[in-house]
């Protein structure tokens, strides 16, 4: 039976990891993330989960004792944020490349400089290129349904990929929330056992992992990879289905909310959109038509799926909780403007970036956002294109 | 049992020829002299930084490796292997590799990987302890890249990032001492060795490395053709003149005991060491002499420390 209980972000994923048991998890410990290799530890020292836990001396080393377990056979993971996965960018384009169905459950946190502990989604934006799936969650919940999801997707045959189960720092992963727990056995069936089919440890097959390839092959590796995050819609969705059926939680690649009607949209991603949805709720009260489209999967990138959401919006605000200094908007607006003139749906849309380096982001910003590109679309005029929110004056 | 050369060579071979190694190159001798020191039956897992080794054994589709392979990156051998033999223990504890099928774990770096970028990752994985081997195949620069000095060069070696010219002797530090490093360490076992006395020394250093519970390192000193210029036919030679002259003497670490394991009746001077080298040619040069003094100086200290640990 499913039970109910009160558990910060960081506590609700090593609950499931608990629950999910893997055989490997190196870790380097980094605020915001740090409780989970120490709850995780624990529950190894009280003999309640017997996961082999490696204490590396760095990220890098995390990722890459991550992938010589996953290559070795071993169900394996590893938890970071900010600087920390910035550190192991190298290894994580070895995870995806070569085809380490891992899990690594990031807390999304600011990089440098200035130092700062706080949540953007930089660290996690910053790795959008290199073939993990992401998958962003709104609150504990979401966080502890989210990693419980996780290794069916990334182990499916069609899939055989990193992923990267993403919460906001702090807010999420150390805010208290009530959640609903699945019982142990409920997560174990759910889950599996890992049955891989090429390893370094199989007796009498040995394989080699790693090589180097010349012009006339590495192409074609490429693009198998770009192939298997493309069938990793379709298995996330799958996944998503039988998860409903054991929590009867729903979940899509993203959650729309109040927009079958909505004139204005606001795009957003993470803990904000639960301040998003609140002060949407507000301006319906007052007759404005709003709504709220909350990406859940960042990577594979729904483009056609988001083009069709929002293809019946006067405009749409997209948020990035993340700067990418090319001076034209954050990563987020990028591809949804790309996305919308790719499919041929003529929206307006305005880039906003809010939230930077932990930044409160309030029910009064999401109001004047509305306000703002209700104003333009109302009197024909254009809203300053990719705007800061919540800036010192 | 006593070593013999004719058996150990006469052993499977599980590094496949046709690789595509340089000829007289010490990297791919040590590598196969290393993996003879495994029982027959024995399963293992082959970690390699990127380097020569790698490339070169390794090219998709074809693999020279006859057990189980990893290559991940430069710097990160030592924290790969590490996650390797977490997974055995791991899977072992659960069942799902029987109890009485052994695997072994080793992993080889060049001195680039091992002394330079993936020092870290090395002394990590040596201080959590892991049972695996780390062989550093130490020929002094980073070969693959072209030459270029690492902080295992000797002193006034000419690589193409401490070229010798006008205004430069070449290399203007002396090399570090890893092995002395890594024994600091406190791990089981480590060594020092190279491609001499028909392998006798590498092949009983091997089998104690890999056959010791718990974390060991192997330094075998491995000349490289390109970077050393010398010609291909003369690497054992060169192999022998490095431990005659004590440039690189053959010691063990075992538990803690410093063990010399071999002194030469007449040490050699370290001129005939160098002149075998292209790369110390400029230290033959009129003018030159007391670069050669200092060289011999630097040799002389570390050997007589050397004995000194050992005697203790």
């Amino acid at each position: 039976m499913p039970k109910k209980d009160r558990l910060s972000g960081n506590e609700a994923v090593a609950y499931a990891i608990r629950q999910v048991n893997p055989d490997v998890m190196p870790a380097f410990p980094i605020t915001p993330s740090t409780e989970i290799p120490q709850l995780v530890s624990t529950y190894i020292a009280n003999g309640q989960m017997d996961t082999e836990f490696i204490p590396v001396e760095s990220e890098h080393s995390s990722m890459s004792a991550t992938i010589g377990a996953e290559a070795a056979g071993a169900r394996s993971l590893t938890a970071t944020s900010s600087a920390g996965l910035a550190l192991m960018w190298e290894e994580l384009l070895l995870a995806s490349s070569n085809r380490m169905p891992c899990v690594l459950t990031l807390v999304n946190r600011t990089l440098s400089g200035p130092i700062n502990i706080n949540c953007d989604h930089s660290d996690g934006m910053g790795a959008r290129d290199t073939g993990w799936i992401q998958i962003y969650a709104e609150n504990n919940q979401e966080a502890y349904d989210n990693f419980i999801q996780a290794y069916p997707i990334a182990e499916n045959k069609n899939v055989h990929l990193p992923i990267m189960v993403c919460q906001d720092g702090f807010i999420t992963s150390h805010a208290v929330q009530n959640i609903e727990l699945l019982d142990d056995d409920t997560v174990k069936d759910f889950v599996g056992t890992y049955e891989p089919e090429e390893y370094l440890l199989n007796i009498g097959k040995p394989v080699s992992v790693g090589p180097y390839s010349i012009s006339a092959y590495a192409m074609e590796a490429k693009k198998n990879q770009e192939i298997a995050m493309e069938n990793s819609k379709e298995v996330i969705l799958k996944v998503a289905r039988n998860f409903e059926r054991i929590s009867g939680r729903k979940y899509g690649l993203f959650e729309e909310y109040r927009t079958e009607d909505a004139d204005y949209i606001m795009l957003i991603m993470g803990s904000a959109a639960g301040t998003a949805k609140q002060a949407c709720d507000d301006l319906r009260e007052k007759g404005l038509k709003a709504g709220i489209l909350k990406l859940r999967v960042f990577r594979p990138f729904p483009a056609k799926e988001l083009a069709e959401a929002l293809s019946g919006c006067k405009c749409v605000a997209i948020m990035d909780r993340c700067e990418s200094y090319n001076g034209n908007g954050g990563p987020l607006s990028m591809e949804v403007c790309a996305a919308l003139f790719k499919y041929r749906v003529n929206t307006e849309a305005v880039s906003y970036i809010y939230g930077l380096a932990g930044r409160d982001f309030t029910v009064q910003h999401v109001y004047d956002i509305f306000e703002e590109i209700d104003a333009a679309v109302q009197n024909g005029t254009q809203v300053e294109q990719y705007k800061y929110i919540g800036l010192r004056e | 049992m006593s070593y013999n050369l004719k058996e150990v060579m006469n052993k499977p071979e599980r590094l496949a020829a046709g690789h595509r190694m340089c000829a007289g190159c010490g990297a791919t001798i040590a590598v196969r002299g290393v993996l003879r020191a495994l029982h027959e039956g024995d399963h293992a897992v082959i970690g390699n930084a990127t380097g020569c080794l790698e490339v070169s054994t390794f090219m998709y589709p074809y693999t020279a490796w006859e057990d189980s392979y990893i290559h991940n990156a430069f710097e990160n051998a030592g924290a790969t292997l590490s996650g390797v033999e977490t997974a055995y223990r791991a899977l072992r504890k659960r069942g799902k590799i029987a109890e009485d099928e052994t695997f072994k774990f080793i992993t080889f770096g060049g001195d680039g990987g091992t002394y330079d970028i993936g020092f870290q990752s090395l002394s990590g994985a040596m201080e959590r302890g892991h049972d695996m081997v780390y062989v550093c195949y130490d020929n002094g620069a980073y070969m693959n890249t072209g030459i270029q000095r690492s902080s295992a060069t000797p002193i006034y070696a000419d690589t193409t990032t401490t070229p010798v010219g006008s205004q430069s002797n070449g290399k203007m530090q002396n090399r570090k001492d890893l092995a002395a490093i890594i024994a600091e360490h406190n791990i089981p076992y480590v060594a020092q060795t190279t491609l001499t006395q028909n392998f006798k020394d590498m092949y009983e250093k091997s089998e104690k490395a890999i056959y010791t519970e718990g974390a060991a390192f192997l330094n075998i000193m491995a000349p490289c053709p390109r970077g050393w210029r010398y010609e291909t036919s003369d690497v054992m030679n060169i192999c022998k003149l490095g431990v005659e002259t004590c440039y690189w003497p053959l010691f063990e670490v075992d538990h803690g005991k410093w063990i010399l394991n071999y002194e030469p009746k007449k040490k050699l001077p370290i001129e005939d060491f160098l002149r075998a080298q292209g790369r110390f040619k400029h230290l033959f040069k009129k003018g030159n002499e007391d670069l050669i003094v200092q060289f011999q100086e630097e040799v002389d200290r570390r050997w007589e420390d050397l004995q000194y640990r050992c005697a203790k």
